[in-house]
């Protein structure tokens, strides 16, 4: 369990984390989301003792990371794939952290072979591909068998088998207990993995919800109609009692997700329907239109608020099309 | 917020040193098999002393020591054991010609000394460091250990056994006392240590290897530099200074061939390195607990 209350972190006048108050639990896997430059790793990096923050306080297990014992043993953390040596093989770089921690040896081995790389571990992760960094820095915070589990923007770069690995992953570690928080610039990829959604925007707290909260307040489902009897219809749907909105081009949007029922009134009425289909408005829509409007509170009019497909460009790659994620897992 | 609680009233593990405030959880917790152990400095030395010899630079570092202080000694001492007349050598003993060598071979220790702590901020592999040792004065005291260690047995090695080679090569010389014995191996090589020490806290303030090391390197060699250059007689007296109290001429000190007469002597040099040492190295763990890794 982690606490966070107030947390904050300037540097200078710039304003990185601003008052962060929530609280990560044992058993789910808590998503952290927030556009690149919303201060996900610098809360992390106070989470984890490595920058001190301006005023706040972060709690692991009701102490101060600096006070941990054994920190290995409670939280295990993947923040960048490089932070480490090169020219050390895999199996030293896990060596040195074991001893710091006095993990025994045996369990170096364990782990290596946990995340893939017993074959490769007498190399120098400097020959590694990105992945194998991924999965080395994987290896280096599963070594305590820790109770929480830290993941920095774990998927960069990773195939798409690399990506269904770290998310069952994810999920097998929080379903033994364990206390997940992982980062993410992409909601399609928390849709997948995440139970709960802490959502951050210029270094503020947006959102602290389920995902299923999220998804019921965030993707508005409506029916989309086209029909040659159009009058018939609106007649019928208003006699139903059904709201009714037209949209141009012969569309009639009806909100909710009662398709089957104006089916039926359409059968019983014996109106031609065209298309009867029911939409959701994408997750990455709602999480770009919520931090969206974050920028938007901070711009003060001086500029003319960034739109939602604007946001776009303050991704450093291209975030995928929504849906993508699904057909493969 | 809106997941429900069912607030489980949870013991205190019996490992918990301090007794932390009893917490609420969603479920059963995990426990890890592992035994929990309490680290202490001794777990932080043994992890340097994995991460200093699993890297190449150390190898490459102290292996290019090693050549200079041995290569050169020995060669100096053949040079003056062909070349020295009778009584050329009467007034000095043998040791002072290991001096050259161990002078380019202590710009390697000053080198491995910035890589230690420094490189650490280059690869990225500080903040994996510090999230395993969240104790940052613990770090550079157990990386202090174990390169002072290590420095100090190579370089006693090397100044020892050109030392001997020489006493051996040229016996027209005087045979040097038990306390220049002591000076020219023990006492330079504690010197070379701290020196690469300091280098070390430098490279923890400095955050970036190439920057340390060309600092060190002109801390090494710019008094001296600078004092042969300074031809204003009114500067006599900073000229007099920076060339007494330049790195070269206190390590000479340790060979009793003084490149000036008056000046530190004895161990007076060790003291210096020693209180300047004290000086860096403190500074050093005060910005680590101050800044942001």
């Amino acid at each position: 369990m982690i606490e966070l209350s107030g947390l904050t972190k300037r540097y200078g006048e710039k304003v990185a984390v601003n008052n962060l108050t929530f609280t990560v639990r044992p058993g789910i896997v808590t998503g952290f989301l927030g556009p690149n430059g919303a201060g996900k790793s610098t809360t992390m990096r106070m989470m984890l003792g490595l920058d001190r923050p301006t005023a706040g306080d972060v709690r692991i297990d009701g102490q101060h990371y600096d006070r941990l014992k054994d920190p290995l043993k409670y939280i295990g953390a993947l923040l960048d794939a490089k932070a480490m040596h090169g020219g050390r093989s895999a199996f030293n770089h896990l060596l040195c952290l074991a001893q710091s921690n006095g993990i025994p040896r045996s369990r170096v081995h364990e782990v290596l072979d946990t995340v893939g790389l017993t074959s490769v571990a007498r190399k120098k992760a400097k020959g590694f591909s990105l992945g194998m960094g991924q999965r080395l820095g994987i290896a280096g915070a599963l070594l305590g068998d820790p109770r929480i589990l830290m993941f920095d923007e774990p998927v960069n770069g990773l195939d798409p088998e690399g990506i269904h690995w770290i998310r069952n992953l994810m999920k097998s570690l929080a379903a033994q207990g364990r206390t997940v928080f992982v980062s993410s610039h992409l909601m399609s990829e928390m849709a997948l993995t995440a139970d709960h959604l802490v959502v951050i925007g210029q270094g503020r707290l947006l959102a602290d919800t389920s995902m299923a909260d999220f998804i019921a307040q965030n993707s508005r489902s409506h029916v989309r109609i086209r029909t040659p009897q159009r009058e018939r219809l609106l007649d019928v749907l208003h006699g139903a009692g059904i709201l009714v909105v037209e949209t141009g081009g012969g569309v009639l949007e009806v909100d909710g997700g009662k398709s089957e029922h104006i089916g039926e009134l359409a059968a019983q009425h014996q109106i031609v329907l065209h298309e009867l289909s029911p939409q959701r408005a994408s997750l990455e829509e709602a999480f770009m239109q919520l931090t969206a409007e974050s920028v938007e509170y901070h711009a003060h009019a001086d500029t003319p608020a960034p739109a939602p497909a604007g946001e776009l460009g303050r991704f450093e790659q291209p975030a995928p099309q929504w849906g993508d994620d699904w057909t493969r897992s | 917020m809106s997941t429900p609680q069912h607030p489980t009233p949870q013991a205190p593990p019996a490992w918990q040193g301090a007794p932390g405030p009893a917490y609420a959880t969603a479920g059963p917790v995990y426990t890890s098999p592992i035994p929990i152990v309490r680290t202490h400095l001794g777990h932080a030395i043994t992890s340097e002393w994995t991460k200093i010899r699993s890297v190449r630079s150390t190898m490459w570092t102290l292996g290019v020591f090693v050549l200079l202080v041995v290569g050169i000694g020995l060669l100096a001492g053949a040079i003056v054991a062909a070349n020295a007349t009778e009584g050329d050598l009467a007034d000095d003993t043998a040791l002072s010609f290991g001096f050259f060598g161990l002078l380019l071979g202590s710009m390697c220790i000053i080198t491995l000394g910035v890589l230690t702590t420094a490189s650490e901020y280059g690869t990225g592999m500080i903040r994996t460091t510090m999230v395993a040792c969240p104790s940052r004065g613990r770090v550079l005291a157990a990386k202090a250990v174990v390169f002072f260690a290590v420095a100090f047995v190579v370089t006693l090695v090397s100044t020892g056994f050109v030392a001997m080679v020489h006493v051996g090569m040229l016996g027209d010389a005087r045979q040097p006392t038990g306390s220049e014995w002591l000076k020219a191996t023990f006492g330079v090589s504690l010197y070379i240590a701290l020196l690469g020490l300091i280098s070390l806290a430098v490279g923890s303030v400095i955050r970036h290897s190439a920057g340390a090391i060309t600092i060190m390197i002109g801390v090494l060699l710019a008094p001296l530099v600078i004092a042969i250059f300074m031809f204003s007689s009114s500067l006599e007296g900073l000229r007099q200074a920076l060339f007494e109290y330049s790195i070269p001429s206190q390590m000479s000190v340790f060979y009793s061939s003084s490149l000036s007469d008056s000046g530190p002597t004895g161990w007076d040099p060790l003291w210096i390195a020693l209180g300047v040492t004290a000086v860096v190295l403190g500074g050093a763990f005060a910005l680590l607990e101050k800044r942001d890794v």
